[in-house]
């Protein structure tokens, strides 16, 4: 165990990541509420086409030496329009986002074979990293962030709505459509965001499994948000934490604190729909 | 003046013609069962109400709010809401921003719930309630705006013999207590029976208003299911 755990120092590596701290921290609560949405409107799946077209971003943008967030931004904000207007119903979304990752995933693989840095850099686009954040990249961040929640608190209702019922949303006059749109432009945000942490292949991690776990123990709108967004953030500060002492990357942290609260939650939560079909 | 009036209304796609020179009043208080076979034009004239499709011709008014009962659809076991969070969308749903304590919204949702008897249930989640319950709770949400007009499009669907029943006889008891016009597109006939004032029927291209009786005649002419 030695080898993979090296507490001491602690307190002084603790100093010097705190920028990632704040950003997990951060990231845990913007995945928490985007992750309710994501579930009650069926989008697992696209979260993870648009986090494939998002790493071929930032693994375009360390080849070619620009600002990565940017890259991962501009591919995330890509697949997630793609998607949203090409696939409106769920068996064409399905198909286009089953089309759309594999490439997404060739061209990051190939940006990465041409780039000749670090090879840390290229594997945690993939399985997350916390190298130190610096302070221009968490203001990025938290930017993101405040625009993805502002954004979610504006639309609240009507989403909810459109979510849970979208003929009798459009009925009462809910533009489910255009809701649909600036909802998939958010979780891009979001998605693009979360790479920087946890990596392309385990953006489900925070954007899915906080809510799928939360939604097992009640049915409360205000207790899911709540619950998912503790999940998130025990999940993400609570893997940069161990991953600290730690010579394996951060992802397998973050996404087993994950499961196991999901496996917990569907234990506790098996009673509550038992006999339904 | 009536809670919806329809003047001379004709829909058409390309070179089919749904219905056309349809005319219908429909007063306050009055429940209008829709019948028509599969593809008619029932549902087409339920989205030209709600304002979802253009017409081709004609014209159509409504004085009030419009209240809309989908069919019965399963709701996902895993939905995040109550009972009672449905109901609420009906009456906060279409706004932007959050839902605030306050404003007296949660005596309006009580209230709701009791009128439709779903009090026992109102704080069990959506998705783990029975098919009939689900529509209770959507009869609900769609009342609990105060509409003028009640579009039910197929809410019997799927739903075993008592719930379309007590569905139907819900829809009944508010039209006659607060005036709500009611339209009421069904295939089941024998559960609208008793409160059906009128009824359009659908046909080819053609329409008739007449009672009940008269409509279940021509159905049987047309020999259509």
């Amino acid at each position: 165990m030695n080898q993979i755990f090296d507490f001491t120092d602690y307190g002084e590596l603790l100093g010097l990541v705190h920028n990632s701290i704040i950003a997990g921290l951060v990231l845990g609560v913007v995945g928490g509420v985007v992750s309710m949405f994501v579930m009650m409107r069926d989008l697992p799946f696209a979260v993870h086409g648009i986090s494939e077209l998002s790493f071929a971003g930032a693994s375009g943008a360390l080849l070619l030496g620009v600002n990565v967030v940017a890259g991962s931004l501009l591919g995330s904000l890509l697949a997630a329009v793609l998607i949203g207007a090409l696939g409106a119903r769920a068996r064409d979304r399905n198909s286009i986002i089953g089309v759309l990752m594999p490439f997404g995933l060739g061209l990051g693989v190939l940006f990465l074979a041409l780039y000749k840095g670090r090879s840390a850099n290229k594997f945690g686009l993939l399985t997350g990293q916390i190298v130190a954040v610096d302070t221009p990249q968490l203001s990025w961040l938290l930017a993101t962030s405040a625009v993805v929640l502002i954004g979610l608190l504006i639309i609240w209702r009507p989403l909810t709505f459109a979510s849970a019922d979208p003929e009798t949303a459009a009925a009462r006059g809910v533009p489910v459509a255009a809701l649909s749109s600036v909802f998939m432009v958010l979780l891009g945000l979001a998605v693009a965001m979360s790479i920087q942490i946890v990596g392309a292949l385990l953006v489900l991690s925070i954007i899915c499994t906080p809510a799928a776990a939360a939604m097992r123990v009640t049915a409360t709108p205000h207790l899911v948000v709540l619950l998912s967004v503790l999940f998130g953030v025990v999940s993400v500060v609570g893997g940069i934490l161990l991953a600290l002492g730690s010579s394996v990357p951060i992802s397998p942290y973050v996404t087993t604190i994950a499961f196991a609260i999901y496996l917990i939650c569907r234990l506790l939560g098996s009673r509550r729909t038992a006999g339904v079909g | 003046m009536p809670a919806l009036a329809i003047r001379d209304a004709s829909l058409s796609f390309g070179d089919r013609t749904l219905w056309s020179h349809l005319t219908l009043d429909v007063e306050p208080g009055e429940f209008i069962a829709v019948l028509g076979a599969n593809g008619s034009g029932k549902t087409s004239l339920l989205r030209v109400i709600l304002g979802q499709q253009r017409l081709s011709s004609g014209t159509v008014a409504i004085t009030g709010g419009i209240g809309y009962v989908p069919q019965q659809r399963r709701i996902d076991t895993l939905t995040p809401l109550r009972a009672r969070d449905l109901v609420g969308l009906g009456l906060t749903g279409h706004r932007w921003g959050i839902n605030l304590p306050g404003g007296g919204r949660r005596r309006r949702v009580d209230a709701m719930l009791e009128k439709v008897g779903a009090t026992d249930f109102a704080d069990r989640p959506v998705g783990l309630l029975s098919g009939g319950e689900q529509q209770r709770v959507r009869i609900a949400q769609a009342l609990i705006a105060g509409p003028d007009l009640l579009i039910c499009d197929e809410p019997l669907l799927s739903l075993d013999q008592r719930s379309q029943h007590a569905t139907t006889a819900l829809v009944d008891q508010r039209r006659r207590a607060e005036g709500t016009a009611v339209l009421f597109v069904t295939h089941e006939i024998n559960p609208v029976l008793p409160y059906v004032d009128r009824a359009l029927y659908l046909s080819e291209g053609r329409f008739r208003t007449g009672s009940m009786e008269e409509a279940l005649a021509s159905r049987t002419v047309d020999g259509a299911a």
